[in-house]
């Protein structure tokens, strides 16, 4: 019987995840409404739980894929997953003001490239001040601070150890999270409230999956302004990463 | 027709990424750069000529708005299937170089946005913020008014909780 149920879930993963995800949301905006008052938005209620249950699911089967590694659950990575996820955030830029996005365009490009030093910077400083001397590894972990994703192409392309590869995906993956939390709570404080904003934001931190849930938990008509830059940001720390950030990594050591 | 929409979304989607995968050859980086923001910009343009024309239908509408109102509930799925374990098992270095990029890049928001002075602008992000409204608002205006109007007529306290609850 149970058995069965499992197979069910299995064979038809897609359609589960939309009523486990529904069912997560109509959890989240009850506790939002009743138990906050509505102070704390139910999406980012619903994206914390998410990440609970992530958690809760990697360490249970041991996966890199959180609670979508549960049988049950398998459906939620392809919900979630990078095809689908990239529709909806386009989707989301129907309606959206041109001219806004054209006024901020120019300080748009300014943090994207801000955004990828500062984050590298961070992350080599880090590297650096953990005892790292070699500028493959320090390059490799600092990219790793930029997204989860130019860290290992950085280390592949420079042939950084498996473990610094580890650790440049780790540090991507905690500003990831970080970023789907922090920025709710941080919003009113760094005026994240307007286009103008949101599209700085999109360019200053860049990571896809942070920018998209952080706004998301923030105002959700922010999402296609922050989207529009983050979009860039991967494909331009790839770009200087592994070229112009590593040479001035060896410049330096 | 609904397809219409989804075709069109999607058909921006694959040009968007077509033309960010080339970008990415051109500068032999392994990766795609920016194809979902040019297929933003794509749909931005191509619905804006359609509605121009009056060719834009309801329903070809719904189709795009369809995937928009499920981004949040994507997001969530995507929340779920993130790799929390690994991030948590990374050891400190990977912690602090986390914690410092968005530290960082957070504190440089406000300073790159500058000060917001034209009321242009204002007015700008305004007309954009307001055109769709929240979905909770709705949501919570329903609720009350629920609480409100069965609460003074009908003194049965837990019927009232009952509706508030739901």
């Amino acid at each position: 019987m149970i058995d069965s149920i499992v197979h069910l879930f299995d064979k038809y993963h897609l359609v589960a995840a939309f009523a486990v995800i529904g069912l997560a949301m109509y959890v989240a905006y009850w506790i939002s409404n009743n138990l906050t008052r509505g102070k704390l938005h139910g999406s980012a209620i619903a994206i914390i739980l998410g990440l609970i249950l992530a958690y809760v699911g990697g360490i249970s089967t041991g996966g890199s894929k959180g609670l979508s590694d549960v049988t049950l659950f398998s459906g939620l990575g392809l919900m979630g997953g990078g095809m689908l996820r990239d529709l909806a955030i386009i989707a989301t830029a129907y309606g959206v003001n041109l001219k806004e996005i054209r006024q901020t365009g120019f300080r748009g490009v300014i943090a994207l490239f801000v955004g990828v030093l500062i984050s590298f910077i961070a992350g080599a400083g880090v590297a650096i001040a953990f005892g790292y001397t070699d500028p493959v590894d320090i390059t490799t972990i600092g990219a790793g601070a930029v997204t989860y994703i130019v860290g290992p192409v950085t280390g592949a392309t420079l042939g950084a150890s498996s473990e610094v590869v580890a650790l440049s995906i780790a540090a991507g993956l905690v500003k990831s999270i970080l970023t789907m939390v922090a920025t709710p709570m941080t919003a009113r404080l760094i005026g994240l409230d307007n286009p103008r904003s949101a599209m700085i934001f999109g360019g200053l931190i860049g990571t896809t999956s942070g920018v998209a849930a952080g706004l998301a938990a923030t105002d959700a008509r922010l999402v296609p302004y922050g989207a529009m830059t983050a979009t860039f940001y991967t494909g331009l720390g790839i770009l200087l990463a592994p070229t112009v950030l590593f040479l001035a990594v060896r410049a330096v050591m | 027709m609904v397809i219409y929409g989804v075709a069109l979304l999607a058909g921006c989607m694959m040009a968007g990424l077509v033309i960010g995968d080339m970008l990415g050859e051109i500068l032999n980086i392994d990766s795609n750069l920016g194809g979902v923001g040019i297929a933003m910009l794509l749909l931005i343009f191509i619905t804006g000529v359609l509605k121009e024309r009056g060719k834009m239908a309801d329903s070809t509408s719904s189709g795009i708005n369809f995937w928009n109102a499920m981004y949040i509930p994507i997001v969530v799925a995507m929340a779920a299937s993130q790799n929390v374990a690994a991030a948590f098992s990374g050891g400190m270095v990977a912690l602090v170089a986390g914690v410092l990029a968005v530290v960082l890049g957070l504190a440089l928001v406000p300073i790159l946005t500058g000060k917001r002075p034209e009321t242009a602008l204002d007015d700008a992000a305004d007309d954009a913020i307001r055109l769709p409204r929240p979905p909770s608002r709705p949501a919570r205006q329903y609720w009350t008014a629920a609480v409100t109007r069965h609460r003074p007529p009908t003194p049965h306290p837990p019927i009232a909780s009952k509706e508030a609850a739901s």
